[in-house]
């Protein structure tokens, strides 16, 4: 405690001694060194985290609860919001389009709005809220009860044990979870276009395969295994790094929801602008 | 005799926050080491640096006179079968029922099948009074005492050698003190056990230490046979088994 007392102090009298611009940038120095090294620490908690899930041994029981949680349990969320919004986009671009008479292109702007865009962004932010939240108050939890102290103890790697399982879940989880939603979202699009807009079923249907491409669907699911990636993984590290008490636990849930929706709009754009490239 | 359990010179700061500045034990194999001290000198950081939840920036630890600091992953799991635990708050997993508590570490560390893990958890747990139809419960739904019982049968499950005990007696009355006391005694004993607990519960301390050593500003102050404490001649061991406010220790708040 003196020590600390007395590092203060130095630090205090210290600061007192330089000019407004000298602090100035000994606060953007600091601040920068404290961004580099929260990088290299999730950088490096990502490295053994994905080396885990490759390196036996495995634990298939956590996995299978893992894949139900992340998955199974995440559908109702991802349909609704899914089946909402291609309901909304029909109404939309109906209002939009029929000023050109161009309202027959509704039933393509749907698929591949949904397909490409807008269901693997929306079902992304939704498990960021729902699933993201979920592993960080777990993982913070059993952070601040020494849980987690308790498995490395009982000859158990954390990291194979909580980890991995949820990683590998989110993966491959999301993608399935938005190919469901690519289907109940065209279905809304479907359901307002013919009940409310006056389109021919078959004819909406028609229009809506004729000009889908594979990559269109196959785009939407490789940005979605990422965005899978990118909430167990924030979910896991804030809840992994949790402060001590209540505090820290709902700041670890905070960040981990907060830094995995703005990853996943980031990560987007950009592979977005790489399949833009690739296949158009 | 190579001491079954050795630390020299072992340092570990917090940024400019120095929680143990050379610290010095030694426990003899089946002897039982009581390390007291008040909140805040670096007990916990201690035992956490001994199981390698922790690393000291400077000193020496050995098991069985094998340096620890220094190993790599798969020695080090090797190691920790060697190692129980008896954490402070029991550290139990919330999301499994108590008799998976008590097993698992037969069922991850010893690669044992549920199936068979099960009547040994149930045995361990009768082993510390618990009757059979607590194992179907989880541990929310038993009271802190029980849950103490809980943590000490997983921690002994696996026939430890060394066992370590942080504070096994913080948060329960008296009188369940007392019988946790017996049964770390009881357990050790049984498994002949090397121990080292960390507390500030001096009536536990009495009960369960061979050996006590007083911990103060993270170095070691005082250390010797558990009937010698009260004549340690030691003004910061008399003003703390005592507990009084005036004292060469002063309370920072």
């Amino acid at each position: 405690m003196d020590a600390e007392q007395n590092a203060g102090r130095l630090e205090q009298t210290g600061c007192s001694i330089l000019s407004v611009p000298q602090r100035f940038l000994q606060r953007l120095g600091r601040a920068a060194i404290g961004f580099l090294s929260a990088v290299g620490r999730l950088a490096e908690f990502t490295g053994r985290g994905v080396m885990h899930c490759f390196t036996p041994p495995f634990f298939p029981r956590l996995l299978v609860r893992q894949l139900i949680d992340i998955g199974y349990y995440s559908l109702p969320v991802v349909g609704l919001t899914t089946f909402f919004t291609g309901m909304v986009l029909a109404l939309q671009s109906y209002s939009g389009f029929s000023r050109f008479s161009a309202a027959s292109a509704i039933p393509n702007v749907v698929v591949l709005s949904i397909t490409r865009e807008l269901a693997p962004v929306l079902a992304g932010l939704m498990v960021a809220g729902r699933v993201g939240a979920a592993i960080a108050a777990e993982l913070g939890t059993m952070r601040v009860t020494e849980q987690i102290d308790a498995l490395t103890t009982l000859s158990t790697n954390p990291y194979k044990y909580l980890i991995a399982p949820r990683l590998i879940a989110g993966t491959v989880m999301l993608p399935l979870l938005v190919l469901v939603g690519d289907v109940i979202g065209v279905f809304g699009g479907y359901v307002v276009s013919v009940y409310s807009l006056g389109f021919v079923p078959g004819t909406y249907l028609h229009n809506t395969w004729q000009f889908l491409e594979r990559g269109d669907v196959t785009s939407g699911l490789w940005k979605s295994a990422v965005f899978g990636f990118i909430v167990t993984l924030m979910g896991c590290y804030n809840g992994f790094n949790s402060d001590r008490g209540a505090q820290g636990v709902g700041a670890a849930t905070t960040n981990a929801v907060v830094s995995s929706s703005i990853l996943i709009l980031v990560f987007d754009y950009f592979l977005t602008q790489i399949f833009f490239t690739v296949i158009k | 005799m190579t001491p079954k359990l050795e630390l020299r010179g072992v340092y570990k700061s917090f940024g400019s926050n120095h929680v143990l500045n050379g610290v010095d034990i030694s426990i003899e194999k089946g002897k039982s080491l009581v390390v007291i001290g008040g909140s805040g000198t670096g007990k916990s950081v201690m035992i956490k640096s001994v199981l390698g939840l922790l690393n000291p920036d400077k000193g020496s630890i050995k098991v069985d006179g094998v340096e620890t600091t220094t190993m790599d992953l798969k020695e080090r799991d090797a190691l920790m079968k060697k190692f129980g635990m008896l954490f402070q708050g029991g550290a139990l997993f919330d999301s499994m029922k108590v008799w998976e508590n008590v097993a698992f570490g037969l069922v991850q560390g010893q690669s044992m099948s549920r199936r068979e893990a099960q009547p040994i958890a149930i045995e361990r747990l009768r082993a510390v009074g618990l009757p059979a139809r607590v194992a179907d419960l989880y541990p929310a739904e038993l009271s802190g005492g029980m849950q103490k019982r809980v943590a000490l049968a997983r921690a002994v499950a696996t026939k430890p050698e060394i066992i370590f005990f942080d504070e096994p007696t913080t948060g329960l009355d008296p009188i369940m003190a007392d019988v946790i006391n017996d049964l770390i005694v009881a357990a050790s004993k049984d498994l002949g056990a090397t121990t080292l607990s960390i507390t500030h519960d001096m009536a536990s301390a009495r009960k369960i230490a061979d050996n006590i050593a007083m911990i103060y500003k993270g170095k070691i102050i005082w250390h010797g046979p558990a009937n010698d404490i009260d004549n340690s001649g030691n003004p910061y061991v008399d003003q703390f088994i005592r507990g009084q406010a005036d004292g060469p220790i002063k309370m920072e708040i």
